[in-house]
């Protein structure tokens, strides 16, 4: 497809098991800031079966049209029957912009419609917006975050891009707001050669560090085990949660899902004060967007400083039991 | 059974600068490696071999250095390499380099399975194995954390953000593989004076058969544009002063003032 | 960079070893010179088929030269000298069975060598020290046609971790040393007394200990080549042990060197790195120039002793003038890092500890100058 024959910003609106988390929507708020620009409408891109209903939700976020693609066979993603029916539907509609999350499961699948499609595809977009010259581009992290790129899709459409989940927030719900609803009906055959037999789901052990608003994170400096007690206490006392930078989950002292940073989670909190972490160009690009940084370090010149609210050149282990013993004095 | 695994060489380091005169990469100094994730897709491969016995062919893209990585993938204990090398291959994106994947796994013929690195350490797009299966038209299990053959099934384990899935793909077809899945083993030094007598084959695009036009740069829809490094915002940082106790005091009327206690 | 050429097989197995030192050998360096002797790192040698590199094929081994060990233990000395002189010890003792073994000896002992069993060299004895001549330890003829030990050894390396042990004796008190010859002892051999592990400066990754002999009982088949040629067999084996001590040298210059090349690039005094000053940047031409020296001069020798030529006069060269520096190196490394230097915490401490050890062993300083001195004024 080229330029001239393209038009709409089309959101890939994932669900899964009935239901949406928030990437969609966040990329549906990102979809209505880049439609300020070009003035194309945004539209959802629901596939699956019994999940009309997820339309409102949708359009509360700001899908002007939702399509809905409904068949038995796409009611659990197996990769060929979603990159067929989505396939189709672009070769119908030509949307000159398509956003997936950067979830597993978009992942999986973007990469194979861009190939049906022989378009361009950009991978894990921490930012989208236009260049000088007006083009469209995708900001992505190169070498684990150390580089940053612009990538442009200049001549084919639709320019694809997966977003990175929890770099743009979730716009407020407008439950005012409809949207166009597009009932697309689809012949589909199962993917005989694929099927997903079992899910051993998460067990959730309290908040994700995802969804906290408060952090409280350890790195390399951290010199025991039992200090990190010393950090749960503290988060416990102010409400947050506890995270860290890589060195911690390679020393085998906390679950990788606790991990902040490029190989593990982007974070977005409220609060997040940092103790023994330098901040690697990775850990920074994983929580930077935090809206109150503190950092705690005995190197005057850790990288974190530069992004910090507030800050202490000290050794956390004798700061921490004195800022523990302060706040439980206070509380008393 | 016939396994291919493909390889990519890239600079071995995270904490890559650019030249501040010419806004390119700076490789002066850098060494370049095996992709660390492809490491472990060649030792998923041998290790299926050795359970199940047949042929592991490695393939790598590239300019002819690249063939350093292929040596090790046969030192590794690989039987075959292919390196897939011509200038009209440069300035691919993912899908004009899916596509020559694709031409050379077409090429060589017979395949039950084609394992990837989950993605490349330099580009960290992740998308090159499921393009060279939408290619080939064969069923993906990508993020695999465990792997198995089963009655002409690939059978893997891959997490995902609900949690872990257990799936089954008919073979042939196409595996994309985390660190997860096992600890690549070291090139013995008696395995490294072997690989250099297995058959190393090169290809160009003729010999691939593959269309000029759907090969580096003038296959790829996309173009960076440029490269920059991550510019902080500067704040202004408060500091806490003082011993300990002061700090503290300092530090607490922080956390007050922020409503946290 | 040099000119010096390594084949395809060398540059790869330097890259393998290179990467292996990096992942495995580096990070356990620290936790060697506070607990002793790594099993695991043994485990780990063993798998990456590095134990019998030095061996042919024919017995499991990786078929490498002189050239491909020395690369071996230069890497892995970038990482850990200890691991790399437990290599270099354990090598010692098993080219000699290599070199002077019958065809049932070599059949017995070289692929357990290559499998990763571990083999101790014992020469030195507590009143002798330099004059290994003057060995007390004595074997004489058992009844039964076997041979019967007594004596003790100090300062043996690898003892009380080696499965096997080639030990020097006098078989004939009054022929000086054509009166010494060497026998290979099992470890459980009854007889066999192993003391406590000496509590070193440095080197403390390499396993340590005397060792006593008491009515130790030998089969007749103990005894490892001619008798009355042991001495000779030691000393062309410290030849090439020599050689591997040039190459700990180099591998532990550089791994300090470059600690406190990060560390001045990085620590800002007078509003500039450290780096900056000429009065540091003078300690790194030095460094960087007499590590040159030493790798050249080690990998030379190497390939002198894979092309079959004498080298007594080069490796004892080599390895006075690579102990030497590298215990210089460490030094002015510490310098470089300052209060950091004497820290644990930076590893250049231990260094330094471990270099000293390089103008000890396989010959002092002062036995090298002797025998280079004599040597270079006997030549014409």
């Amino acid at each position: 497809m080229t330029k001239n024959e393209s038009k709409g910003i089309w959101v890939f609106a994932e669900q899964r098991s009935g239901k949406l988390d928030r990437t969609p929507l966040e990329l549906l708020g990102k979809a209505q800031e880049l439609k300020n620009t070009t003035g194309e409408e945004v539209t959802a891109v629901l596939l699956g079966s019994g999940i009309s209903a997820l339309a409102d939700t949708l359009a509360a976020h700001g899908a002007d049209k939702v399509i809905i693609a409904e068949h038995e066979n796409l009611a659990s993603y197996s990769a060929r029957p979603y990159q067929k029916v989505l396939s189709e539907l672009c070769e119908k509609y030509k949307p000159s912009t398509f956003i997936f999350g950067a979830t597993a499961l978009g992942r999986d699948l973007a990469p194979r419609v861009m190939c049906s499609l022989g378009t361009g595809l950009t991978a894990d977009a921490v930012d989208l917006g236009f260049d000088d010259e007006g083009a469209f581009v995708q900001t992505t992290p190169a070498f684990g975050g150390s580089l940053l790129a612009h990538i442009a899709i200049p001549e084919l459409r639709p320019q694809m891009v997966t977003v990175r989940a929890h770099v743009f927030d979730v716009p407020e719900a407008d439950e005012s707001k409809k949207a166009e609803i597009i009932r697309e009906s689809v012949e589909i055959e199962a993917d005989p050669d694929y099927k997903v037999v079992e899910l051993v789901e998460k067990v959730n052990t309290g908040v994700s560090i995802n969804d906290a608003d408060v952090l409280v994170a350890g790195g390399r400096g951290i010199k025991s085990q039992a200090d990190l007690d010393m950090l749960r206490e503290f988060a416990s006392l102010i409400g947050g949660e506890l995270a860290c930078s890589r060195p911690l989950v390679d020393e085998g002292w906390l679950d990788h899902s606790l991990q902040i940073g490029q190989s593990g989670t982007t974070v977005k909190p409220k609060f997040i004060i940092n103790f023994g972490i330098s901040g690697s160009v990775q850990y920074i690009v994983g929580m930077q967007k935090s809206e109150k940084i503190v950092t705690v370090n005995t190197y005057d010149r850790a990288d974190l400083f530069e992004i910090s609210h507030y800050g202490a050149v000290m050794d956390y282990s004798k700061l921490l039991p004195a800022v523990i013993a302060e706040i439980k004095r206070r509380k008393q | 059974m016939k396994i291919l695994v493909f390889v990519k060489q890239v600079p071995d380091t995270t904490d890559v600068k650019l030249d501040p005169k010419t806004g390119n990469l700076n490789r002066e100094g850098v060494q370049s490696i095996m992709n660390p994730l492809d490491c472990n897709a060649v030792e998923a491969a041998l290790r299926l071999k050795e359970k199940h016995g047949g042929t592991v062919v490695a393939i790598s893209m590239g300019p002819p250095q690249a063939d350093d990585v292929l040596k090790k993938a046969l030192a590794m204990g690989c039987d075959e390499s292919v390196l897939l090398s011509d200038r009209a291959f440069g300035g691919a994106d993912t899908l004009a380099t899916g596509y020559v994947l694709s031409k050379a796994a077409e090429k060589i013929g017979d395949y039950d399975l084609l394992l990837f690195g989950r993605h490349a350490s330099d580009g960290e797009t992740a998308q090159t194995g499921p393009i060279v299966a939408a290619f080939l038209g064969i069923p993906q299990i990508t993020l695999a954390e465990s792997l198995e053959i089963e009655d002409g099934w690939a059978v893997a384990k891959r997490s995902t953000e609900d949690g872990t899935e257990t799936v089954h793909a008919k073979l042939p077809a196409l595996v994309t593989v985390c660190g997860e899945i096992n600890e690549p083993r070291y090139a013995t030094p008696i395995n490294i004076m072997r690989a250099l007598k297995k058959p190393r084959q090169v290809l160009d695009c003729a010999g691939l058969g593959a269309d000029p036009a759907k090969c580096g740069s003038p296959g790829s829809p996309s173009v960076t544009k440029h490269l920059f490094e991550p510019k902080h915002e500067h704040v202004d940082t408060v500091m806490f002063t003082g011993d300990a106790d002061e700090a503290a005091k300092q530090f607490v009327d922080m956390l007050e003032a922020q409503h946290l206690i | 960079m040099s000119m010096f050429k390594f084949t395809e097989e060398q540059l790869m197995i330097r890259d393998m070893v290179r990467e292996f030192t990096k992942n495995e050998v580096e990070p356990r360096d620290k936790w060697m010179d506070e607990n002793g002797f790594d099993y695991e790192l043994h485990q780990k040698l063993c798998q990456a088929g590095l134990m019998g590199i030095h061996l042919d094929e024919k017995y499991g081994g990786g078929g490498g030269d002189a050239v491909t060990s020395i690369i071996v233990i230069h890497e892995i000395a970038k990482g850990s000298a200890s691991a790399a002189l437990f290599l270099d010890a354990n090598w010692l003792a098993a080219d000699l069975i290599l070199h002077h073994g019958t065809e049932a000896q070599k059949d017995k002992y070289l692929p357990q060598a290559a499998q990763g069993k571990i083999f101790a060299f014992g020469l030195t004895e507590a009143s002798g020290g330099s004059d290994a001549a003057a060995i007390k330890s004595t074997v004489v003829r058992a009844e039964d046609g076997g041979w019967i030990m007594n004596g003790g050894k100090a300062w043996i390396t690898n003892s009380g971790v080696a499965d096997y042990y080639v030990i020097l004796a006098k078989t004939d008190p009054d022929a000086g040393n054509k009166g010494i010859s060497a026998f290979i002892v099992p470890k459980e051999t009854e007889g066999l007394f192993i003391g406590k592990f000496e509590d070193k400066m440095g080197m403390r990754g390499s396993a340590t200990c005397e060792l006593s002999f008491n009515d130790m009982h030998l089969p007749a088949d103990a005894l490892l080549g001619e008798l009355g040629k042991g001495f000779k067999y030691a000393m062309e084996a410290l030849d090439g042990a020599r050689i591997s001590i040039g190459a700990i040298a180099a591998g532990l210059s550089e791994h300090a060197m470059t600690i406190a090349k990060n560390y001045a690039n990085e620590r800002i005094c007078f509003g500039k790195p450290i780096g900056k000053f000429q009065g540091i940047q003078f300690k790194f031409a030095d460094m960087a120039a007499e590590i040159r020296a030493m790798e050249l001069m080690t990998y030379d020798t190497a390939a002198m002793k894979a092309a079959g030529m004498r080298h007594t006069l080069e490796a004892a060269e080599t390895k006075l003038f690579a102990g030497t520096h590298c215990t210089q190196i460490c030094l002015e490394c510490q310098q470089v890092l300052g209060g950091n230097g004497y820290s644990k915490e930076f590893h250049v401490e231990r260094f330094t500890r471990d270099a000293k050890l390089l103008e000890i062993g396989e010959g002092t300083n002062e036995i090298l100058r002797m025998l280079i001195g004599g040597t270079v004024l006997a030549q014409k």
